[in-house]
């Protein structure tokens, strides 16, 4: 009965398999929803979606569907006015109702809309409330825009006035963009390593049974430090201009990975590296922290990775006082090498698709003074700098 | 089976209502999701309470193993007592120490059994519960016995988003989103929560944090049960209405705002805000 919505579903990118679908009507079957379209939707919504991020892709194609269909209401309030005054938008012209306006008013224009409905259903004979394609609805299936039916139903404070699915309040849940936070956080995990550091507080079963043995038989517990992740990650942004709306995302997408690391630092820059970076980006003139001091705190178990399109004018890259912020003694490329030396595992990411990289005389530069280790910001990109970021030296 | 429709509590919206139902029909797990601070965890005790079960509830941390919510086999302990020629020693059932689920599985009447924030585990964790929450039976190698469940328990699941979960479990669950609930069903909230509170508190209160939602780039957005603490601390300090709604554009953070921004760049953000509009109201 309801396959074709299965279909549809499946069509739309919505992952639902046949076990959800028996689900479905398993729960139908023991009458878990009411015969009530409004409660069928949440039931099939609650059976059939899996991920907030589908919900929206599912309410659209749920209201494809089952647009039309009302809930049965009392027989003998056969004609809602809800659906006289939708019919009104329907079929008459503004000026056919300034006329009945005109002649007498909503009263009769009421009329003549019952009359015309009478009409249109003795055309689709058959065409019941069930349908959904057709017939008697007001909504149909026919391209006729929901959005414009809505004109009148302000004051309609019950619940059904709009459609639960036509709100489409899932929208901002559903994130089809190319690099979602969830396969960065997957893409990243491969970065997890895990080493036994710190306190021995673990039981160490295997040693405990060989130690006693040994023992002769009187027990020598055994232990060892508990596993934990040691993966250590200095991430240096590149702020300002054209990277803003990158840095945004990879600073989400790092800080959400946060657990899978046991150390997780940010940086800023603008557009090149110099002698100072900063950690906060909003109070860039106050607290910068010299490059120096930080080769020197964190030792070359750290990993970095440098975020940043790298279109930068050339003289910024290998003249001194090349930088936009302010003068430098030394030129960026000096620094860059300098950072790169002190940290044998590191990785520059370029938003900029890596088609276009040849065309960019700056981008060239510095994948020659990373040795090429620039990786595009995408997903295969990203499994590429991490299988680099893993190897020694 | 009796159904759920909120408790006196905890307003349930229809929606949930219809998959927690689902869950409770079906014998399947419900998983549940939701923003931070929606009520989530609460779920599980409110259904609990609401259909007259027992709860149990077994937190996940990220150290948790799925075998722990099985059984333990405490082989130190069976070590200690074979030396000191304990009688127990050769009774290996003595040592087993059955875990959450079994518990479940043995209670009398079918539990409420929570199973909370299953994101913060190994992401291998929920595969290895698959024939467990399917099945609702494991076997226990040490003794050589299935331990199935009397009756099934009503199984209700959080996730933070933390990982992904796997689709083989997914596909096993109900599924249910917490949206973040419109000022009609917070209104109701807060009335199930501090029953004859002053209309214009509660009205005022509520512009503002709907005000503070809306401010563009808050790293924390308050949820539930902030403004249900601000409005308790409102109460406490005796705040009047009045107060919250002299709407001073210089006094943008409301009072006790400690209680909804919970991080101090937000503080900063609002702190600017105040400021900028202050100059913007100089200049014109």
């Amino acid at each position: 009965m309801f396959f074709s919505f299965f279909a549809e579903l499946r069509e739309a990118k919505v992952p639902v398999s046949l076990r959800e679908y028996l689900t479905l009507i398993e729960a139908m079957q023991k009458r878990v929803a009411a015969f009530d379209i409004e409660e069928f939707y949440f039931l099939a919504r609650t059976a059939l979606v899996k991920d907030e991020r589908h919900l929206d892709r599912f309410d659209r194609v749920f209201g494809h569907c089952f647009n039309g269909i009302e809930t049965p209401g009392d027989p003998k309030t056969a004609l809602p006015e809800e659906w006289l005054r939708k019919i009104a938008e329907r079929f008459l012209t503004e000026e056919e109702k300034r006329q009945i306006e005109a002649l007498g008013g909503w009263e009769k224009l009421m009329e003549t809309l019952r009359r015309r409905l009478a009409e249109h259903r003795s055309r689709h004979q058959g065409g019941s409330k069930w349908s959904g394609t057709a017939g008697t609805s007001p909504f149909g299936a026919h391209g006729y825009n929901p959005e414009a039916v809505r004109i009148g139903q302000q004051e309609g404070s019950n619940r059904s006035a709009v459609k639960v699915w036509d709100r489409r309040e899932f929208r901002n849940l559903d994130d089809t963009v190319e690099l979602g936070t969830r396969n960065i956080k997957l893409a990243l995990r491969r970065l997890r390593q895990f080493a036994r550091e710190g306190a021995a507080d673990e039981l160490d079963l295997g040693g405990t049974v060989k130690s006693t043995a040994h023992n002769a038989g009187w027990l020598d517990l055994k232990l060892v430090p508990e596993r934990h992740n040691a993966v250590k990650l200095l991430l240096f942004l590149d702020v300002g201009g054209s990277m803003e709306d990158h840095v945004r995302v990879c600073e989400e997408l790092f800080s959400a990975a946060r657990s899978e690391f046991k150390q997780l630092i940010h940086f800023y820059f603008h557009n090149c590296v110099y002698d100072s970076v900063w950690r906060d980006s909003r109070r860039r003139r106050v607290e910068q922290v010299p490059v120096i001091e930080i080769i020197r705190t964190y030792d070359r178990s750290y990993r970095i990775v440098l975020v940043g399109d790298a279109s930068v004018s050339p003289y910024e890259i290998e003249k001194e006082g090349g930088s936009v912020e302010r003068w430098n003694d030394e030129p960026g490329e000096v620094w860059l090498r300098r950072l790169f030396e002190a940290y044998p595992r590191a990785v520059w990411l370029n938003p900029v698709p890596e088609k276009y990289w040849t065309g960019t005389v700056s981008i060239g530069m510095i994948r020659r003074i990373s040795e090429d280790r620039m990786f595009p910001l995408t997903l295969d990109g990203l499994d590429r700098a991490i299988a680099r970021l893993k190897r020694r030296g | 089976m009796r159904r759920f429709e909120g408790t006196d509590t905890y307003v349930a919206t229809q929606d949930l209502q219809i998959a927690v139902n689902a869950a409770i029909a079906l014998e399947r797990p419900l998983l549940v999701k939701g923003e931070p601070g929606t009520g989530k965890t609460i779920l599980a005790h409110e259904v609990a309470r609401g259909i007259d079960k027992d709860l149990i509830t077994w937190h996940i941390k990220s150290t948790t193993k799925a075998q722990q919510g099985l059984y333990e086999y405490d082989a130190v302990s069976r070590l200690r007592d074979g030396q000191l020629g304990d009688e127990r020693v050769h009774d290996i059932a003595n040592y087993i120490v059955p875990g959450k689920l079994w518990e479940a599985f043995e209670a009398a009447e079918a539990p409420v059994l929570l199973i909370d924030e299953i994101d913060k585990a190994d992401i291998e964790f929920p595969n290895d519960l698959l024939l467990e929450l399917d099945r609702m039976e494991f076997y226990v190698y040490e003794t050589r016995r299935t331990i199935q469940a009397r009756h099934r328990p009503i199984v209700i699941i959080t996730s933070n988003n933390e990982k992904e979960l796997p689709d083989a479990f997914l596909r096993r669950c109900f599924f249910h989103y917490i949206r973040f609930p419109d000022r009609e069903t917070m209104q109701r909230i807060i009335d199930v929560h501090f029953p004859g509170l002053k209309h214009e508190l509660v009205y005022e209160a509520l512009t503002i944090f709907y005000d503070i939602r809306q401010a563009p780039g808050l790293k924390k957005k308050p949820s539930t049960s902030e403004v249900l603490d601000w409005i308790k601390l409102l109460l406490v300090e005796d705040i009047s209405p009045d107060v919250l709604r002299t709407r001073d554009p210089a006094k943008l953070i409301p009072p006790l705002h400690g209680a909804l921004l919970k991080n101090e760049e937000d503080v900063h953000l609002f702190e600017r805000l105040a400021f900028l509009h202050r100059r913007e109201r100089g200049g014109s």
